[in-house]
């Protein structure tokens, strides 16, 4: 999941994969200054039972990491798009975000 | 997969009597040994863990094998000595009411299945793995069918696990509070006649109910009217049994593994040992006694991941970090969450399988430092007393 403002995009995962994933007891996140294309594993969640990539969705620079996140993974959890946020991207093309699925065509799907 | 694809596989497992339960509790499933199971419930797989060792939780256990043997003689000690073709195990001394842990060995001495053993009056009765229970009912009409006869049994399987669970069953048959850890009984149970052991595969005090399927569902949603009891799905199970230090037959022992490789030395006894007064008699004898003697070249430890990345079963053990050929590997690995760290299994040689040796696992490519450290992860609270 991305939201864009600007040319920074903040990455996470939906509240219904947070669901699915079950509770996150370990994330692995990018570096900053983490160059990423997108469909590559950017980041690694970890559940009880286990390991599932989360994949870039657009190309581009990390600019950040929630460190908050790192620290305490249950934030996936609980606030997966909030608090629970994974890293912020500086997208290499400002109209990248254009052509996804929005909220409620995502809702649509996961039924 | 297509919606029709998904009926067409969902089709072809099996369901437990509790299936429509589970259902009703909100379970996500996944197929497991041939079985549509409960993987979680609403709650999710950490908090159902941590609910069991704080209070209790309720297990279908029902897609394991369940098998009773009777000797041709209608002697129950035949029935024993005949398991004993096929097991190294003290079986013939077993007393009555009481169960045991044991192992189907083969001609390599590895493990072709684990299981409990019981004697209940003139019978035994094993629980074996749901993933082998068509093997092993072939294997021992192979091996025994001459001496007992074998006799799968169509029961529901319950488990009611943690320090709640002698209150919540004893609810409804108070004589189980009167068991001590390993015993087994008939008990009359909703109006049927349920057989219960006090075990379980959590390291919590806790028992197992087999009970007629046609009262699996009463029984279980009896036990559940009790606050303290949660349902709890096959992925808590997963992280309960690694904790407790105890082995998943298919991750930690195979065919491929020996009883002593495995750590499981203590299930087999002085009386089957070179020197005992039944010794050896067993697939795979001669082996697994040598072993004894001299030593298994590599044993199953309980490894600490240093850090929080859980180290999952395949992963590579190696003896030093830049090295480049294995030692070793996970072979059950997770996050545990009572002991609210990563925590795993695996094979070590023996000049490494000793606690406080440091070894590295291969996680995605990087060694992460692995501490070889005693099981179980958390103290056993068995009602032995």
């Amino acid at each position: 999941m991305a939201q864009g403002d600007g040319d920074v995009a903040t990455v996470g995962i939906t509240a219904y994969a947070a669901d699915q994933l079950g509770d996150i007891v370990f994330v692995e996140a990018p570096k900053v200054g983490a160059a990423l294309r997108k469909g590559q594993a950017a980041a690694m969640l970890e559940s009880v039972k286990a390991a599932s990539d989360v994949y870039a969705p657009v190309d581009g620079e990390v600019t950040e990491v929630n460190h908050a996140v790192i620290a305490e993974p249950a934030l996936l959890n609980s606030d997966p798009q909030g608090a629970g946020w994974l890293y912020q991207i500086r997208l290499a093309d400002a109209s990248a975000l254009d052509g996804m699925m929005d909220e409620a065509a995502y809702a649509e799907i996961t039924k | 997969m297509t919606e029709t694809a998904r009926h067409d596989a969902g089709a072809r497992l099996r369901r437990t009597p509790l299936h429509a339960l589970h259902g009703e509790l909100e379970a996500k499933f996944c197929p497991f040994a041939g079985y549509d199971m409960p993987i979680s419930y609403p709650l999710g797989v950490l908090k159902e863990h941590l609910h069991l060792r704080r209070a209790a939780g309720l297990f279908d256990v029902s897609h394991m094998g369940q098998i009773a043997l009777r000797a041709r003689s209608g002697n129950v000690a035949d029935a024993a000595r005949a398991l004993e073709r096929v097991t190294p195990i003290d079986v013939l001394d077993l007393a009555d009411n009481r169960q045991r842990y044991g192992f189907l060995t083969n001609h390599d001495g590895g493990i072709l299945d684990d299981l409990m053993v019981a004697r209940l009056g003139d019978r035994l009765i094993l629980v074996v793995n749901a993933a082998n229970k068509a093997a092993d009912e072939a294997h021992l009409r192979a091996s025994i069918a001459d001496l007992c006869e074998i006799e799968p049994l169509d029961q529901a399987l319950i488990a009611v696990q943690g320090p709640g669970a002698e209150i919540a069953l004893a609810r409804l048959a108070p004589d189980v509070a009167g068991m001590r850890f390993m015993d087994f009984r008939e008990v009359e149970i909703v109006g049927a006649r349920c057989s219960v052991s006090r075990s379980g595969y959590t390291g919590e005090d806790g028992f197992e109910i087999s009970a007629p399927s046609k009262i699996a569902q009463e029984l279980a949603q009896a036990l559940l009217a009790d606050d303290a009891v949660q349902p709890i799905g096959l992925g808590a199970r997963d992280s309960l049994r690694l904790e407790a230090g105890l082995c998943l037959h298919g991750a930690d022992i195979d065919a491929g593994t020996t009883p002593v490789e495995a750590s499981l030395l203590w299930a087999i006894p002085p009386v089957r040992r070179l020197g005992g007064a039944r010794e050896g008699g067993f697939p795979g004898d001669q082996k697994i006694l040598d072993q004894i003697a001299s030593g298994a070249p590599r044993r199953r430890v309980g490894l600490r991941p240093e850090g929080r990345v859980p180290v999952r079963a395949g992963a590579k053990l190696f003896a030093a970090e830049d090295d480049d050929e294995a030692a070793g590997a996970v072979t059950s690995g997770g996050f545990g969450p009572s002991v609210n760290a990563p925590v795993a299994m695996g094979y070590l040689p023996k000049n490494l399988a000793r606690v406080g040796q440091r070894v590295f696992a291969e996680v995605r490519g990087q060694r992460m430092p692995a501490v070889v450290s005693p099981l179980p992860f958390v103290p056993a609270r068995f009602k032995r007393g």
